[in-house]
């Protein structure tokens, strides 16, 4: 079976501008809503207790609201989570208080208005260890970033290394963007989740540059857009082909997956989108308007061929 | 054309047999099940299975098997109700001396477990339990040991009467104050001598001659590693009471501690447990009166009585020579003349004082120390177990008072050295340690963690499924093939985590889940470039072979700059995080060679060495 015809040549270059302008937008949004939003941060990050429990029938979230106003916890938010018989509460941060018995005392409190609560989960994390994590991911995404620049740079040419970086971090930036755009719950999954996305879109764009190197070698003829309109072409079918199987076990993940890893296998699935796009068109724009050239890509112990080349570029 | 070389054929065939063999225990579940061990006096033997044994019968309660292994007993279960009903049973026959703690105990067979072949070990939020991560306050501990010192200073100089204007704690040292130079240089004198982990600084303000000592460097490092130290051990000994079969607790940085406590279904009652106090008292033994009166109910007064851990009763005096929070460090080692095992104690200035009243006017006569803490007993009431919090005291050591002393003595005449050493640890754990704050709680409920094992099995059992069905479709012949690597994959994977006793976690089985997805990526990669070639009107063999070359570096490329992100999430090491990048590294590691190695192997044992007109691609 195929589903692409088998010569593709989509003027993916030709289009570049506008694709500029798409990126462009999407990212003033995303960082116009980070800056009005900002993100929903999970306790990972903020600090603070939340409790996940189980009733035995579907609760109102308005009883679970009035059973905890009664014993006064500051600052409680309460939400379903995943069904109507799961409640989570998210209780922030308040110095002095021991985090055991505050869950403790929302625990007694649901069930002295219900029998039969069940805890499910209870997560705390002191202020201080939020802002170490915090501190941690931000230091963990750099360090990807500055690792997988050197090891393009080394592999292929300076000049493809900022493409791929610049394209890693447009897709972060847009799915930060839309999570807080959106404000879905940003905890340490997504981060997680995140730092998988770089790997997984750089993939993609490594993929699209081994073979812009290789017709940069191959074809005689031709100016460096065509060269990476036919590449893009030529790769366009595995480049969807995996995006579409990597999406079919995260929607996997997401629908079957339970409510735990749903923020996670968000992140993962609008990486793999954006990611795909960001590819095609971030990459090797980047690529093309630092000026890449047959020259650069000739195989350097051939020096009068590369002399050659660069003569004809 | 296309044929690969038998080598390759075993290695291929070699790496699948131990996959296989090494992912199989995964299959076989585990047992819920009972962990009994002994604590102090309690030896694990024979006649505690027959007890058991004849306990859960009586009760009703169906046992799968009883096994005796290295100090402890293994009593499996055919479900958790019939565990948790027998927990309570079990516990109240058997009483404190030992330890029961719920367990799932994995249903591996002999044949495999005798290679090593051990099923993956399931994280916390898998199997339900408590993390903590707790902080030593090192501030407190510092202040706690300059306050120790300044009564010790004040002691010392006393002692040697010197005569100082006035002495007290401020900031990280103790400030004294004196009348007049001499006596500040006797004092350096005494000082040095007495507490040599001091640094001394003179210091004049108009009038005053004054001396600041504080803690040097390495006494100020040992404060703290000794504050930390002190806080696991008595952690240690608390978690045991817990019953838990396999705790975990360490240190994580220079003043974290880590507590993961699987299969805790009651984490308030852990909660309590962790933060309870222990305390010690150094009491007066009761000579007067006769022990076997007072247990006949005619207790003197001003006596109480007590009993020995062996159950002895011993009648001791009401009022308190010393107190756990006086006892500032106790070690066990050997008694300098008669070599036996022995115990050194340091008391503070305030319990060096009493100590010192107290020795001075009772030579000859003993003293006991007692053992105070809260604990949770199970008990039988109307045959049914019933938890109460109880006060415990008990009588750990009797020593005769040889000579008179104050800040340090020892406690000789003791067995063994383990017993020396439990008894320093015990002193220590009645002592007042660092205060300690939970930072972090993790803490999932064992329904949440069944939901999420049957959940992220799911998920990967639908998207592998999923994924196959998609690549047969697209690449038949070629896309089963891919399809048998995948599954080649998957099982590589979980013998690999298996292997390494990883611990599996929820965001573990999302890595397996991407990695599934991802793996295939390798396959098209090199199928999109067969069909390439084909069209280019290459020979279906070429194109097989330019196919899989080509491909290569691409591949080789691709999964390097994927495998650089999972190295830096592996680093970043919090929990959540690292099971996600271990799963997801391994898998692209294994991958590779199934993608690479294990489709091409197949693919020419389908096509390799004969003639094709055409590739079903």
């Amino acid at each position: 079976m195929q589903i692409f015809k088998d010569k593709l040549s989509i003027d993916f270059m030709g289009r570049r501008y506008i694709a500029v302008v798409f990126s462009a937008v999407l990212v003033v949004i995303s960082v116009g809503a980070l800056v009005t939003n900002g993100l929903n941060f999970g306790i990972d990050f903020t600090g603070g207790t939340l409790i996940e429990v189980g009733y035995p029938e579907a609760v109102d979230l308005e009883d679970v609201r009035t059973a905890l106003s009664v014993s006064e916890f500051a600052q409680v938010q309460v939400q379903h989570f995943g069904s109507s018989r799961d409640v989570l509460v998210r209780i922030a941060p308040k110095t002095g208080q021991e985090s055991a018995q505050l869950s403790e005392d929302v625990l007694a409190a649901l069930r002295e208005q219900t029998a039969g609560v069940e805890m499910r989960r209870v997560e705390f994390v002191g202020p201080q260890v939020g802002e170490e994590l915090t501190e941690q991911g931000g230091l963990a995404m750099i360090y990807a970033l500055i690792g997988i620049l050197i090891y393009i740079m080394v592999r292929f040419q300076w000049r493809f290394a900022p493409g791929a970086v610049l394209a890693l971090v447009h897709d972060v930036v847009i799915i930060v963007g839309i999570f807080a755009l959106f404000q879905f719950d940003f905890d340490l999954t997504v981060l997680a989740a995140l730092l998988a996305v770089i790997g997984y879109s750089l993939n993609d764009t490594i993929v699209v540059f081994d073979r812009i190197r290789e017709n940069f070698r191959k074809m005689r003829k031709g100016t460096p857009v065509e060269i990476i309109n036919t590449s893009i072409n030529q790769t366009l079918a595995r480049t969807l082909m995996t995006s579409l199987t990597t999406l079919l076990v995260l929607v996997s993940l997401f629908v079957f997956g339970g409510e735990v890893i749903h923020a996670f296998s968000r992140a993962l699935i609008l990486g793999v989108i954006v990611g795909t796009y960001s590819s095609i068109y971030v990459a090797s724009t980047a690529a093309l308007a630092l000026g890449v050239s047959k020259a650069d890509l000739m195989p350097a112990k051939k020096e009068d061929e590369e002399e050659g080349g660069a003569s004809r570029a | 054309m296309n044929q690969y070389s038998i080598w390759r054929y075993l290695l291929l065939l070699a790496v699948l047999l131990v996959g296989v063999i090494y992912a199989l225990p995964n299959l076989y579940g585990e047992d819920p099940a009972l962990q009994i061990s002994g604590t102090r006096s309690g030896t694990v033997d024979s006649s505690v299975a027959g007890t058991v044994a004849a306990t859960l019968k009586t009760a009703n309660i169906p046992v799968k098997s009883i096994e005796s292994g290295e100090s402890r007993l293994l009593i499996r279960f055919n479900n958790t109700e019939a565990q948790i009903k027998a927990v309570d049973f079990v516990k109240s026959v058997l009483g404190t001396d030992y330890v029961v703690a719920l367990n799932l105990a994995p249903a591996t067979p002999e044949w495999l477990s005798k290679v090593n072949a051990l099923p993956m070990y399931l994280g916390l939020d898998l199997r339900g339990g408590v993390h903590f991560l707790l902080e030593v306050d090192m501030d407190a501990a510092v202040d706690l040991a300059i306050e120790r010192y300044t009564g010790e200073l004040r002691t010392i100089l006393r002692e040697a009467k010197i005569r100082y204007a006035s002495i007290r704690a401020e900031g990280s040292g103790v400030r004294i104050l004196f009348r007049s130079a001499a006596d500040r240089d006797k004092a350096h004198d005494v000082i040095r001598k007495e507490s040599p982990t001091l640094q001394l600084e003179d210091f004049d303000e108009g009038e005053r001659i004054g001396l600041l000592a504080s803690p040097n460097e390495q006494e100020t490092r040992d404060i703290r590693q000794f504050a930390l130290q002190q806080n696991i051990l008595t952690l240690r000994n608390r978690v045991n009471e817990l019953g838990v079969a396999e705790p975990v607790i360490q240190q994580q940085g220079t003043q974290r501690i880590v507590v993961q406590l699987p299969g805790v279904q009651d984490t308030a009652q852990a909660k309590r447990i962790l933060g309870a106090t222990a305390t010690l008292e150094y009491r007066a033994v009761d000579i007067e009166h006769d022990v076997a009166q007072a247990v006949a109910g005619k207790v003197p007064a001003g006596s109480r009585l007590y009993r020995e851990r062996s159950g002895e009763p011993v009648l001791l005096k009401k009022s308190v020579i010393a107190t756990g929070d006086q006892i500032i460090n106790a070690r066990s080692g050997f008694d300098q003349q008669s070599g036996t095992p022995n115990v050194t104690v340091m008391l503070d200035a305030k319990g060096a004082r009493s100590m010192l009243k107290f020795t001075k006017e009772n030579v000859g006569k003993p003293m006991a120390v007692v053992f105070i803490e809260n604990r949770t007993e199970t008990k039988l009431v109307d045959g049914k177990p019933v938890k109460t919090s109880a006060k415990v005291e008990e009588v750990v050591s009797i020593a005769t008072i040889r000579d008179v002393f104050s800040k340090r003595f020892q406690t000789t005449g003791l067995d063994s050295s383990s017993e020396a050493h439990e008894l320093a640890l015990i002193l220590r754990s009645g002592a007042l340690a660092a205060p300690i704050d939970i930072v972090e709680e993790r803490t999932v409920g064992p329904s949440l963690g069944k939901d999420n094992i049957k959940q992220g099995f799911n998920s990967v059992l639908i998207g592998f499924v999923a994924v196959l069905l998609f690549m047969a479709v697209y690449y038949r012949i070629f896309g089963l093939v891919a399809d048998l690597a995948l599954a080649l994959n998957l099982v590589l994977i979980v013998a690999i985590l298996s292997m390494l006793q990883a611990t599996l976690t929820l965001p573990g089985i999302a890595g397996i889940v991407l990695t599934v997805g991802m793996a295939v990526d390798a396959n098209v990669l090199i199928f999109e470039r067969i069909r390439e070639e084909l069209r280019n009107g290459n020979s279906p063999h070429a194109s097989i072979q330019a196919g899989y070359e080509k491909a290569f570096s691409t591949i080789a490329d691709a999964n390097i700059t994927t495998l650089i992100a999972a190295i830096v999430l592996l680093s970043y090491g919090t929990g959540p995080i690292k099971g996600f990048a271990v799963t997801l590294s391994i898998g692209i590691v294994t991958s590779m060679f199934t993608a690479i190695m294990g489709t091409r192997a197949v693919i020419n044992l389908i096509y390799g060495g004969r003639r094709i007109k055409r590739l079903m691609i």
